[in-house]
């Protein structure tokens, strides 16, 4: 038998532990993404163009580079300013920064599909220009684009092994950890691999109740 | 001058590896789709559930995981594969199952009443796909599917932590002899940058080839409807 059941039970509570940090890692990232997601889809609606260049090559970017060289950039780059980050704050920062490029995209969408007569109207009742985002625009933007959002949430969790490079302690990294002591992979490895399909499969039943519900943008 | 030239040399050696992997994994992963994207719409019940579980169990994984099992744990059953094997398939398989769900969305929006002319007219049902729904359908697939392959080169950056030397493991060497890792890893990003700006405006003009048959035929259809 090749599959031994007594070393993957004795290695399960490592992979748990491992999987607590990727669920911490995957929401805190995913609230970075939210907010500063938002703010860059309101940057390059900014008829100034100095404030929406910057946020446009922003998103562009880092939508076209891959997630793990931003990784190595931040965790190795980032001491030289002087600014010394544990992995795990630098691998959230990384990976929330790299994700808002994406939900600033979903944003965007949404806005898009707010009909000008919104505007307009919030204009004719006197709004002001604050008003008219906080009051109008935003509520009606955000709500149709929540189950996009929420795929992204599931995709930040399907990236977050990729923090395993700068040796965050997540899922994979534990698994490699138990794996090279042992000189077995093939039990906790092969958790990894299920506990992944065991959280992201439900999740994503979920969010396709969210699209009946709330509609899909695109 | 000798550092630009080992600089250079490294980044153009990692380069034609990350080339390799992203033109080896990207036509598996095209292959796949298809068959599984074509799979998921089979009369036989058996065939779309293998396709189903191939499809819904790869896009629930990381790739990277997939990766590390195939390149790790697969050696346990006598299986060892090398590095850019292990890297190769498992982004295929990936993407693949991605781009599965892209074939089958654009084959299913393709009119009704294209797949009931093409019965009417007497044509098998594999000519049916062939000549009927599959032009329309690639059409329909091409944006997605060239963005799924810009995700794909930015994931060919994975197979640097199984220790095959690509565009990002060579960076991670210079790092770590040279320092500097603000320049050199800027100067990664950029590298990728460039190779996804080209593909996605390579497609592009694909994409207006490939329309410019069609964009007159439904013209015309529009016009004898009416």
């Amino acid at each position: 038998m090749i599959w031994d059941n007594s070393f993957a039970l004795s290695v399960l509570p490592v992979i748990a532990q491992g999987l607590a940090i990727t669920v911490l890692i995957t929401f805190t990232g995913t609230a970075i993404a939210l907010c500063i997601g938002l703010v860059l889809a309101i940057m390059r609606r900014a008829r100034a163009k100095w404030i929406s260049l910057p946020a446009e090559a922003f998103v562009e970017f880092v939508r076209a580079t891959p997630l793990l060289v931003q990784l190595f950039f931040l965790y190795f780059g980032l001491p030289v300013f002087g600014i010394s980050l544990s992995a795990l704050v630098t691998g959230i920062i990384g990976i929330g920064l790299n994700y808002s490029a994406y939900t600033a995209e979903v944003y965007r969408a949404g806005i898009e599909g707010v009909p000008r007569g919104q505007w307009e109207a919030a204009r004719a009742l006197n709004f002001s220009h604050g008003q008219t985002w906080v009051r109008i625009i935003l509520p009606q933007a955000v709500r149709k684009v929540i189950p996009a959002l929420g795929n992204y949430l599931i995709a930040m969790f399907k990236d977050t092994p990729i923090l395993a490079s700068i040796s965050v302690l997540e899922m994979l990294e534990q698994a490699q950890i138990v794996g090279s002591e042992n000189f077995r992979y093939l039990e906790p490895m092969t958790l990894v691999g299920l506990l992944f399909i065991l959280v992201s499969y439900p999740a994503t039943l979920l969010v396709r109740r969210l699209e009946v519900r709330y509609g899909q943008v695109r | 001058m000798s550092l630009v030239i080992t600089l250079a040399d490294a980044l153009f050696s990692g380069l034609k590896i990350t080339l390799e992997v992203t033109f080896f994994s990207a036509i598996l992963a095209f292959v796949v789709a298809f068959a599984a994207g074509i799979a998921r719409l089979a009369r036989q019940r058996w065939i779309r559930a293998i396709a189903t579980v191939y499809v819904e169990g790869f896009r629930s994984m990381s790739a990277l995981v997939v990766m590390f099992w195939l390149y790790f744990a697969l050696p346990l059953f006598g299986l060892q594969l090398t590095a850019l094997q292990a890297g190769v398939l498992a982004l295929g398989l990936s993407y693949g199952a991605y781009g599965a769900e892209i074939v089958r969305g654009a084959i299913v929006q393709v009119p009704r009443g294209q797949w009931e002319a093409a019965t009417a007219l007497n044509l098998s049902a594999s000519q049916r796909m062939r000549n009927v729904v599959l032009p329309q359908a690639i059409l329909a697939m091409l944006p997605p599917l060239s963005n799924l392959l810009v995700d794909l080169v930015k994931a060919t950056s994975l197979v640097s932590l199984i220790t095959l030397a690509d565009l990002t493991f060579e960076g991670k060497i210079l790092q770590g002899t040279l320092g500097h890792p603000l320049e050199i890893f800027a100067l990664v990003l950029l590298v990728y940058f460039v190779i996804n700006f080209g593909l996605t405006r390579l497609v592009r003009l694909l994409e207006r080839r490939v329309s410019y048959g069609q964009g007159i035929g439904r013209i015309a259809r529009e016009v004898t409807v009416t």
